[in-house]
């Protein structure tokens, strides 16, 4: 009996040693990294299914609603057609970088997740200079699609690639200056710290503080910065035909497609993080605070997307010069002079962090 | 260690060869694209000596906008890659004559070069101990520094502006939209209730 619990403890040891202790620990990070993705890639699906549900709801219309109940496997059904569908490469077109330009811009989107907290810790790389970090890869954005527009060896595709670059350019600066207001609110440019600087409840949240014109600022400009409606002039189809993914099709299309919503997701996670307190629930009393932080994340995301696709909805597209007014002219002086603003209201009332 | 050391390899190697394109490649975009590809592999290397914010400053400044409106003008150029190379080995020898005074210029200040015998263990600790290093850099841009900062910024401020008194011409005649007077139009400027008799008009 004794010589048989000392082999059972031997054994239970040399599993600890050899798959946990060896393999598991070390590869901890990897598994979350999977584990984000995997999820991540999962909502995209539904979030692409929500949008469409939502624009069909605001047209009085039904949307999906053929594949699985209610529509819901729509976007798998729709992944399978874009993988088994021919990828057409146009003759004219300088193949490797025709090719890269997508693979760029789902990896950059995808990569930018990777410093984003979803709870308390829950974070894949919890790096000094997150904020900065997201900053660098959404300002790399720009270049899968002006890469992909280049690559086309067509018109179209060019000149939406020139407007897009322009345009996320633009509007990179103002979103620069909102977040400095929110790092200065904060004093980290760490992105788990900003959210614990707004721990306990709704009257904490920078939505509701005197960050809440760059709140709205930081919105607007999420729109222009991911290409969405109103702001969707780089693939505007009444000018452009399809902007710069005129000539793509089959999977380099998905791969657009998939960095396109990854990209309006991050900024969802992004206003979530910067304005609405990330994981925390809007109310510090026992039943909310016992839902785990991750669900409030995601509702708390889902109401940004929702809002993103009113807003695609129900605004009519703008022209590009009023676009650029209201990046230069407009967002930029407002969220510079808030940075002094606030500035000031901090060390006025001592509240430097 | 060893995985930094890897990764140092690594990232140094890429570094080099995609300088080496950037003058080699035969199409200019192509160039730009090698261009960027060594500056993210510079980052990488401030990375992995913990500059971390000098890292992320380069990919937002150099990459995110300086390259792109490198990369819009080359890609809007018509260059003519034939006539391009036919005339490049004239200006082989001042390409040379050029390379060779930095090249001794680079030598001499190399060989000159005093190291402040404190200087080494600062530069391996780019973090002081209790701070991050985007603090720490920002304690000395804002103390020390803050002089030779605001002089800086002062310079490419004048910078701009010169660009853009150089560039910006008011053309007569051309119609602006007004947006503040759109806006502040009122029902009663822009609608008029008439009374149309049938068979009239007005």
């Amino acid at each position: 009996m004794n010589e048989l619990s000392n082999n059972l403890a031997a054994w239970f040891r040399d599993i600890y040693w050899n798959y946990i202790e060896f393999w598991l620990v070390p590869s901890l990070p990897v598994l979350a990294m999977v584990a984000l993705l995997v999820g991540l890639l999962i909502m995209i699906a539904f979030i692409l299914l929500f949008d469409r549900k939502i624009w069909a709801g605001v047209g009085m219309r039904r949307g999906p609603n053929v594949v699985g109940p209610y529509g819901l496997l729509q976007s798998f059904a729709d992944l399978l057609k874009f993988v088994f569908k021919e990828a057409i490469i146009p003759s004219g077109a300088n193949k490797v970088v025709f090719l890269m330009a997508p693979w760029l811009t789902v990896t950059l989107a995808l990569g930018a997740w990777a410093v984003v907290p979803v709870d308390a810790g829950w974070v894949v790389s919890n790096i000094n200079v997150g904020v900065l970090y997201i900053f660098a890869i959404s300002s790399l954005g720009v270049y899968g699609i002006i890469m992909g527009g280049w690559a086309s060896n067509s018109k179209y595709p060019f000149l939406g690639a020139l407007r897009s670059a322009a345009q996320m350019v633009s509007y990179e600066v103002s979103i620069g200056f909102v977040i400095i207001t929110v790092l200065l609110t904060a004093g980290s440019l760490n992105l788990s710290t900003i959210v614990e600087a707004q721990t306990g409840g709704l009257q904490n949240w920078y939505f509701f503080s005197h960050l809440f014109p760059m709140a709205i600022v930081f919105f607007i400009s999420a729109l222009a910065e991911t290409n969405r409606p109103p702001f969707d002039l780089p693939e505007a189809e009444s000018e452009l035909v399809a902007g710069y993914m005129t000539e793509y099709s089959s999977t380099p299309y998905l791969l657009f497609m998939l960095g396109e919503y990854a990209n309006i997701v991050l900024m969802c996670a992004m206003m979530t993080i910067f304005f609405l307190g990330g994981w925390h629930a809007p109310f510090d009393v026992p039943p909310l605070t016992w839902v785990p932080g991750i669900v409030w994340f995601i509702i708390k995301v889902w109401f940004i997307f929702f809002l993103f696709a009113m807003v695609k909805a129900i605004v009519p597209r703008y022209r590009y010069d009023q676009l650029m007014r209201i990046g230069w002219k407009f967002f930029l002086p407002i969220s510079m002079f808030w940075v002094v603003l606030t500035a000031g209201y901090l060390m006025a009332f001592d509240k430097l962090p | 260690m060893l995985l930094a050391t890897i990764a140092f390899y690594l990232f140094s190697t890429v570094l080099i060869a995609a300088a080496l394109l950037v003058v080699s490649a035969r199409n200019p975009v192509h160039s730009v694209l090698f261009l960027i590809l060594a500056f993210f592999n510079a980052a990488a290397l401030f990375v992995l000596l913990g500059a971390e914010f000098l890292a992320m400053v380069l990919i937002v400044v150099y990459v995110g906008a300086v390259a792109v409106l490198f990369l819009f003008v080359v890609m809007m150029l018509d260059i003519d890659f034939a006539e391009l190379r036919r005339d490049a080995l004239s200006y082989v020898p001042i390409g040379l004559a050029v390379g060779a005074v930095l090249l001794g210029e680079l030598v001499l200040v190399g060989g000159s070069w005093a190291i402040a015998p404190g200087a080494t263990g600062v530069a391996a600790n780019p973090t002081p101990a209790g701070v991050t290093n985007t603090e720490a850099l920002g304690r000395i841009l804002y103390t020390t520094y803050v002089h030779v900062f605001q002089e800086a910024g002062m310079v490419l401020l004048v910078a701009m502006i010169g660009a853009i008194v150089l560039t910006l011409r008011h053309r007569a005649g051309v119609k602006r939209q007004n947006a503040a007077a759109q806006i502040g139009r009122t029902r009663k400027q822009a609608v008029e209730l008439r009374k149309v008799r049938p068979g009239e008009g007005l």
